[in-house]
């Protein structure tokens, strides 16, 4: 992979590099792909190198011949976001989660270390920041989402750590300033509040397991008869699929975590220890020793202000209006979305992404070959629901709410168990790195 | 797990322990085994008695397993949950005990020229 320093050039020279860049792109790849790769001097940008976009990277750099692949990020490191939760649960430290982009990057693209300013699907032209234009022949939108924190009031990331505050999703060095809030907590006792924002999400599963794994600490410290510990549903559920949602709510009953129904985080006083929520019955709030705030999550703007999200759904969240099967820009068919930046009913975790990526690798370089791709993508997810710290339930369903157990009859779904845990302690992490370098 | 194919999970194992250290245990495995083997032909058969004191290494080794797969993973013998669990921490542990049991049978050749009568 090619870094690009972007000072001191123009747009010429920056599609000279990429080309340059495409044409050394005849590494050997995985053997699965090298059998079959396809030559092509298509011009792809692909926005964003994180989950999505380094493993859609290394599976085109490996399958086309001569394309010219530009990726487009300004975030200097990659985080490896399934592990926040371990970091908050005080198992990893920061680290764990942290590496540099370029690690994942493959050879034989181009790396253009900066954000996108703007994007036209009609002129097919991408312009970064600092005024780079890139012209494209496909586009595949791998952004990931944005944190909205300043909708809640009072919130202010600086405090993360302080004052009972959490923030598992921040990043991996406040996920470690919630496990000292959160440590502190289950060693005094009192009010713990959780809760999920009103928006689609990433991992709806990440607020209950650290409502259980808060739980499990708090009883091994023996201050759970001192802890009230509240889980404030933005709606009537605990989770989108009914089955998985039935199990939860018996594990919280079980754990005697007190649920909530429809109340929304709109505002905390750090100070106070307060939260104040928005419920069909008015404002209420709710006082706490510890909370772990998790804000609305929407598309970033610069996707937004480009006219590709959904019209008539989620017009507050912006998510692109691809095809929910192939991936694919229903009004841009030169567009493909990779990750949390899709407007499909599920699917922001990693695991999505694994199952994303071959599909739209296969549109893409079927529509390179003047063919139809005839890969689909049933809205597989998964989600290692901890349930304590050593057992987890390995929850995986699709766009219809089926479960779809990758080892049926042998690692039962709705179980707690020990063997689920381990799966995500070892083996998700490798599995989630082999799929960056596109071997998984 | 949509395609678990060799070779998924050799790049698996090799992000699990780094491609160095996951390729230098693939050979520590494969010498083990080829000196138990080596040791059998020598030999020319399994020496009793050495094979009867190599098997009393069969139960350290598998609490040894057991025990570092529990304290990798943060976990404790009370998470056991399912006959899933048991299945897989038996596993471990006959993995542990044969793995041992193979070591000191082979590393016990090597120190001893000839078998007893």
């Amino acid at each position: 992979m090619r870094r690009l320093d972007t000072a001191g050039l123009n747009r010429r020279s920056v599609l000279g590099l990429a080309a340059a860049g495409g044409a050394a792109a005849v590494l050997p790849g995985p053997a699965r792909a090298a059998a079959s790769r396809v030559a092509s001097n298509a011009r792809i940008v692909i926005l964003g190198a994180g989950a999505g976009g380094a493993a859609i990277a290394n599976r085109l750099a490996a399958r086309l011949e001569g394309a010219s692949i530009t990726i487009v990020d300004g975030r200097k490191d990659h985080w490896y976001q399934p592990g926040f939760t371990l970091i908050a649960a005080g198992l990893k430290p920061a680290a764990y989660s942290v590496s540099a982009t370029d690690l994942w990057l493959p050879e034989g693209i181009t790396w253009l270390p900066e954000y996108a300013a703007s994007i036209d699907p009609v002129a097919q032209r991408v312009t970064t920041v600092s005024g780079h234009a890139l012209d494209y022949d496909y586009l595949i939108l791998a952004t990931g989402l944005v944190l909205d924190w300043a909708a809640i009031e009072g919130f202010d990331l600086a405090q993360v750590g302080q004052n009972g505050l959490g923030a598992v999703y921040a990043g991996p060095e406040h996920a470690a300033a919630t496990w000292r809030a959160m440590d502190d907590f289950t060693r005094k006792g009192g009010t713990a509040l959780f809760g999920r924002p009103p928006t689609e999400m990433k991992c709806a599963g990440a607020p209950l397991k650290y409502t259980f794994i808060t739980d499990d600490y708090a009883r091994r410290r023996g201050t759970r008869a001192d802890s009230n510990l509240i889980y404030a549903a933005h709606n009537d559920t605990l989770f989108s699929v009914p089955i998985v949602n039935e199990k939860v709510k018996l594990l919280y009953r079980d754990r005697g975590v007190d649920t909530r129904w429809n109340h929304v985080l709109k505002a905390v006083d750090p100070a106070a220890r307060q939260a104040v929520f928005d419920t069909p019955e008015g404002e209420t709030s709710l006082d706490y020793d510890f909370i772990n705030v998790i804000p609305p999550q929407r598309a970033p703007q610069v996707v937004r202000d480009a006219g590709l999200s959904w019209g008539d759904r989620w017009t507050d969240q912006g998510w692109i209006e691809v095809d929910p099967a192939t991936l694919r820009h229903l009004r841009y068919p030169n567009v493909f979305g990779v990750g949390d930046i899709n407007g499909v009913p599920k699917g922001k975790t990693a695991a999505s992404v694994k199952w994303q990526v071959p599909v739209v690798e296969d549109h893409l370089v079927a529509d390179i070959q003047g063919r139809e791709g005839t890969q689909r993508y049933n809205g597989y997810t998964s989600c290692p629901l901890i349930t304590r710290i050593g057992r987890a339930m390995l929850v995986e369903f699709d766009y219809d709410n089926n479960l779809t157990p990758s080892f049926p009859g042998i690692i039962a779904p709705l179980e707690e168990l020990w063997v689920s845990w381990l799966m995500k302690e070892i083996a998700l992490k490798p599995t989630y790195n082999a799929m960056l370098r596109g071997k998984a | 797990m949509e395609d678990l194919t060799v070779e998924t999970l050799i790049a698996v194992s090799e992000e699990i322990f780094g491609r160095l250290t996951f390729w230098l245990l693939v050979l520590l495995a494969l010498a083990i085994t080829g000196l138990f083997l080596w040791t059998l032909w020598r030999d020319g058969g399994v020496s009793s008695r050495r094979f009867l004191l190599a098997q009393l290494w069969f139960p350290p080794g598998a609490i040894a397993m057991v025990g570092f797969m529990l304290w990798m993973t943060s976990s404790r013998l009370t998470d056991i949950g399912g006959p899933i669990d048991w299945i897989a921490l038996l596993g471990l542990g006959i993995w542990g005990g044969v793995g041992a049991v193979m070591w000191a049978y082979a590393l016990g050749g090597l120190a001893r020229r000839r078998p007893p009568a």
